[in-house]
């Protein structure tokens, strides 16, 4: 299992198209950091139009933490199809090179190439999101420098001590890993499927973007199958930023408004990635190798 | 001679398609063991489910005494394969590529000389370093190989191992065929369009048309000399079929073009046949015996209708 994980991630990071997406999140960042360093405070007061009249704040508002909330916020949606490229091709784009039949002449079970497979996409994504953690979060601090971070709600603000934040940052990190994963296990198992990546990568988005659209839809009619939905929860990250409040509105540090809400949201996640791996492993151990 | 592959009423079945039907054949160890069949006889498939890649609809195969279903690692650790086309990673040269197979082949992973021992083996050690995306076909097709001999296998099944090689290539792919087989010992199971290339080579045969078994035997048994089938052209055909007929060395006489004449004679006999049709004044523009694995394969799985008859 070892060697054909090695095997999987040299062959993973061999190619040209694995650092596609580590250039996408840099230029993205980049470009977003470098908007706001430049306009950042007309940004901020377009966010606080509506409380202006009601509040005065003092101090740096735009910090390296709000920034990689902001990134955050705007990139999570875009990562996914950065994640498929690779999820959705580790079967399929072997199959359509012809090395699949190869491999799998090979003393090792279907199995253990399933597992080794998703594991690398695992590692994959991880490395994705420490490398955005790296340029969203430290460089931003770098750029920005820190300070208390400012969660802009509809109707109100949480203010989070900066020495409140990091671990939040970790957490939210990590919820975003099994965000992703999930939608790596998804573009897996649909690779199964395929004889050539472009068709599960197309699937996947396009799950993804019926799901997405179902999630947000307030219409009460689909109010009941939105909590099966494995994009309502992917965005469960944010929970790790809403605070409990003492009885004079200050937020309690170290707290976390709904940590249940939070970890039912992991726990939908987590059941879809074992559910989706083991029906990969399932189909994959019948699959008659044809191509 | 020990069996080394023991298969017994193989099928499969895609929905309503019979694609192998109740195929039973052995190999025996250091066999080169021709495979042949048309496009589409099943030869891919049957291979494919030796190699556990697809799963029986019926049947039972063994390899190496041990049934595959139940045995595949043990059975494919001893065992190196080329199908169909020779794929490996593009992205990769030719040491990583083997390099990497041999990580994964079950036996001891190769060093850096065995690696390039194997790449000499199949001519490619100069481009070793080379991405394989530069490669040729037929080097893609030699590469394939070295993967496949990487660990040292006791079984060697190539389907189509001469696919894309200039002359040059088949004849050294046939050399090392041989070689492997009569001075390693190994068990060496092919599949090939070129006919002649597995006449040359194999010592046992195995037809299949239609999913079916056509005939399996050995190679000599099938080429039997006394039924060598021979095609005569002569501007003549009258004058040459009377005097052929007379002869009690030729039989079965039919002209099948305006100059040419086919019969049934043993190989030793055709100098004897040229020579009197010579001293008859018969012009002899050419006498060539046509019993070749290809005409065999075409009376098999075919019909052919000249070849039946003269061979009936």
């Amino acid at each position: 299992m070892w060697k054909l994980l090695q095997i999987e991630l040299y062959k993973i990071f061999k190619r040209p198209r694995t650092y596609i997406s580590f250039a996408a999140i840099t230029a993205l960042v980049g470009v977003i950091q470098f908007g706001l360093k430049v306009d950042g405070n007309t940004y901020i007061e377009f966010m606080l139009r509506d409380l202006s009249a009601t509040l005065d704040i003092e101090g740096k508002v735009l910090n390296g933490y709000l920034v990689c909330y902001i990134i955050l916020q705007l990139l999570l949606v875009h990562v996914p199809l950065l994640i498929t490229i690779v999820a959705a091709d580790l079967i399929s784009g072997e199959a359509n090179m012809g090395t699949l039949r190869l491999l799998l002449t090979k003393p090792v079970s279907r199995t253990e190439v399933v597992v080794a497979k998703f594991l690398a996409a695992t590692i994959y994504t991880f490395m994705l999101l420490v490398w955005m953690a790296v340029l969203a979060l430290f460089l931003s601090l770098l750029v920005f420098g820190p300070g208390d971070m400012l969660n802009l709600k509809s109707g109100y603000i949480v203010q989070l001590k900066g020495s409140d934040i990091m671990w939040r940052y970790a957490c939210a990190f990590g919820f975003a890993a099994l965000a992703m994963l999930t939608v790596a296990a998804l573009g897996f198992f649909l690779s199964i499927f395929a004889e050539n990546s472009i068709g599960p990568i197309v699937a996947t988005m396009s799950v993804i973007v019926v799901f997405t659209i179902l999630s947000t839809l307030d219409i009460p009619v689909f109010d009941a199958i939105k909590p099966y939905l494995f994009t309502t929860h992917m965005i469960g990250w944010k929970g790790f930023f809403d605070v409990k409040v003492t009885e004079n509105n200050e937020a309690i540090t170290g707290s976390v408004q709904n940590m249940g809400k939070v970890l039912q949201a992991a726990g939908v996640l987590v059941l879809h990635i074992v559910g989706l791996v083991a029906a990969s492993i399932f189909v994959f151990k019948r699959k008659d190798i044809l191509s | 001679m020990q069996p080394v592959i023991q298969v017994k009423d193989l099928s499969k079945n895609f929905k309503d398609f019979k694609a192998v039907s109740e195929l039973s054949f052995t190999v025996n160890q250091g066999d080169i063991y021709g495979f042949l069949g048309q496009n589409g006889a099943g030869k891919s498939t049957t291979i494919r489910m030796l190699l556990s890649l697809i799963t029986p609809t019926e049947g039972s195969i063994e390899i190496f005494g041990m049934k595959l279903s139940s045995h595949r690692s043990e059975i494919l650790k001893q065992t190196g394969a080329v199908i169909e086309k020779p794929d490996v990673y593009k992205y990769l040269t030719a040491y990583e590529n083997l390099q990497l197979f041999s990580k994964i082949s079950g036996g001891k992973v190769a060093d850096r000389n065995q690696i390039f021992a194997q790449l000499e083996t199949v001519g490619l050690a100069e481009r070793a370093e080379s991405k394989v995306k530069t490669f040729s076909q037929g080097m893609k097709q030699r590469l394939g190989i070295a993967i496949a001999l990487i660990h040292n296998p006791k079984l060697i099944i190539l389907d189509e191992p001469v696919n894309g090689l200039d002359p040059q290539g088949i004849a050294d792919i046939r050399n090392l065929i041989l070689h492997l087989s009569k001075e390693l010992g190994k068990t060496v199971v092919v599949s090939s369009h070129l006919l002649s290339e597995i006449q040359l080579i194999a010592n046992r045969l195995l037809i299949i048309d239609k999913g079916k078994k056509i005939i399996e035997g050995n190679a000599a048994d099938l080429f039997d000399p006394a039924q060598t089938i021979v095609e005569l052209e002569t501007p003549d055909n009258n004058q040459t079929l009377s005097i052929l007929q007379q002869s009690t060395l030729a039989s079965i006489l039919q002209p099948v073009r305006e100059h040419t004449i086919v019969f049934k004679t043993h190989r030793d006999n055709i100098p004897a046949l040229n020579r009197t049709l010579v001293e008859l004044n018969i012009p002899v523009l050419s006498l060539q015996p046509r019993h070749s694995l290809e005409d065999y394969f075409l009376q098999v799985t075919t019909g052919n209708q000249h070849v039946e008859a003269f061979t009936n």
